[in-house]
């Protein structure tokens, strides 16, 4: 394991030292990452000069809940992009290089890929986290920060098993597939308002086939004093669960790959 | 004229191959156009007052927005042709009998029109469909139709208009990525697609409307259902014809200077 740690730690530096070589292209990206969802965020803050509440959530919540979810997102994306670029190790045949070395295969497609140019998204989803909490009058305590730190870690590991499944379904289809963004991006995109919002039949989907709901709606609602059960805040945790399933199937795919490459 | 539209066909021709990745943008777009009409709903039932356009009319621009995405979408430019200016094989291009300005902005268009007919058929019809105030409705009028092709045209030459901009500006840039995401967040922002003009507040909005960007898919997205209509329609209209001139004449201005000092990099 620590020599995981270390190896995966190689990895990352190698990345940053090959980004640093480009300090202006790496600044103009992370600016532009930051823009992108700094314009959903002026979607909401603009919506909100109009309205003054969306269901029962009032502006800041609505902030506090899509920073968090955004950090959750970014988190995962930092570190597993190289799912996302997957289809293409599958399809030049870099994979059967994987295959062959003595180390784990997650352990290299993950290092495969590090994306710093996120941390402008994280920095947003800092500001905003922040501009959030001064605007919601959440009384802090104990359960409240343990709370956040579960959604944080809950999210994060969603995500990523999200990616992974994404990743694991090129074994089969050879390609990247583009529905995929659907569960990546348009959580991201969407997860910026609580998910009570969508309606019954989208929280429904959300919390029993992908559980975005789990570390999205359910411990927001604990957050914000409107439900008061505390197993609501453990939900998150359910939601790492979520992984075990991805990892079989990644599992799977594994064994069922045939090299395609030349 | 004649070479620029077989070259348009070629494009759009060869542009209409790609079916499978349709699936997925319409799949895509279903889900889109189901949420983003859940979001305005729940906006519309807590607070009905502050709509600034009837429920309908926003479903509508909603839906018509998912079906013709590809017309509109700020982020549809070839990175084929970014690259290509990067190393130096748009040289081949400009050594051909044409002017590469009017084929870059066929080229545009076709990438844009070749989607949008692969796509939003399925779209259009799922959503005509749809019961009740989530659906499509019929639009406002007769003329109000024929203003909506009509402004879709419009709105789709000047999209294609700035994304040619952005084309010949790579000339001068080198690296065009970071120029490109900023470009695009920028006009998302401005020209409807996060969130319908008339949600903005009144003065934001006045200054808007003005802009190059609104006379893009927001005409013709509420000429449909009647929320633009009569003077004002006829308003935006010739904004977008003045805009198309203005975008269209600076391109080529852009372009000229830039094959006049244009060094290829590469061999």
């Amino acid at each position: 394991m620590r020599d995981a740690v270390k190896l995966y730690g190689r990895y990352v530096s190698i990345h940053v030292k090959s980004l640093m070589q480009y300090k202006v292209s790496f600044l103009l990206m992370a600016i532009a990452q930051f823009m992108v969802s700094f314009n959903v965020f002026l979607g909401v803050f603009f919506m909100f000069q109009r309205f003054s509440a969306v269901g029962e959530f009032t502006y800041s919540q609505v902030v506090l809940c899509f920073s968090i979810f955004l950090m959750e997102f970014s988190l995962a994306e930092c570190v597993g992009r190289g799912f996302d670029v997957f289809s293409t190790m599958v399809r030049k045949g870099e994979f059967d290089r994987v295959l062959v070395r003595p180390r784990g295969l997650i352990l290299q497609v993950l290092g495969s890929r590090f994306e710093l140019t996120r941390i402008g998204r994280m920095i947003q989803a800092l500001v905003m986290f922040v501009y959030g909490i001064r605007g919601s009058g959440i009384v802090w305590n104990g359960p409240k920060i343990m709370t956040v730190v579960f959604m944080l870690i809950g999210g994060t590991v969603l995500f990523f098993g999200i990616f992974l499944v994404g990743a694991a379904l090129c074994f089969f289809t050879l390609e990247g597939l583009e529905i995929m963004n659907i569960f990546t991006d348009g959580a991201r995109e969407y997860g910026k308002y609580p998910m009570g919002v969508y309606g019954k039949r989208v929280i429904q989907l959300c919390t029993f086939i992908i559980p975005y709901a789990l570390v999205q709606y359910y411990p927001l609602l604990y957050l914000l004093d409107k439900r008061r059960e505390p197993w609501l805040a453990v939900l998150p945790l359910l939601a790492a669960l979520f992984l075990i399933p991805s990892y079989g199937f990644w599992r799977f795919g594994v064994r069922r790959y045939q090299s395609a490459g030349s | 004229m004649k070479k620029y539209l077989s070259f348009f066909r070629l494009r759009f021709l060869m542009n209409l191959q790609y079916r499978t990745a349709a699936w997925a943008g319409i799949a895509t777009q279903f889900v889109w156009g189901g949420l983003e009409i859940a979001v305005f709903g729940a906006f519309y039932k807590t607070q009905p007052e502050q709509f600034p356009m009837t429920f309908q009319a926003t479903v509508n621009y909603i839906w018509l927005q998912q079906a013709f995405l590809a017309l509109f979408a700020a982020w549809i430019l070839e990175n084929e042709i970014f690259e290509s200016i990067r190393d130096g094989n748009i040289a081949y291009e400009m050594c051909r009998p044409l002017h590469i300005y009017p084929m870059l902005f066929a080229r545009g268009l076709a990438v844009r029109v070749s989607r949008a007919v692969l796509r939003c058929f399925p779209v259009l019809l799922f959503a005509v469909v749809l019961p009740g105030p989530y659906g499509v409705s019929a639009p406002e009028s007769a003329e109000a139709l024929c203003l909506f092709f009509i402004t879709m045209i419009l709105g789709a030459l000047v999209t294609v208009a700035f994304g040619t901009l952005i084309y010949v500006s790579a000339f001068f840039t080198i690296s065009a990525q970071g120029l490109r995401l900023m470009v695009t967040c920028v006009m998302d922002f401005f020209n409807g697609a996060i969130i319908p003009l008339p949600f903005f507040p009144d003065k934001v909005r006045a200054v808007m409307e003005l802009l190059p960007f609104a006379a893009m898919q927001n005409v013709p997205l509420r000429v449909y259902s009647g929320d633009l209509a009569g003077r004002e329609a006829l308003r935006a209209a010739t904004l977008q014809i003045f805009w198309l001139f203005v975008l269209a004449g600076a391109g080529q201005l852009l372009m000229k200077r830039a094959e006049q000092k244009v060094r290829i990099q590469g061999g």
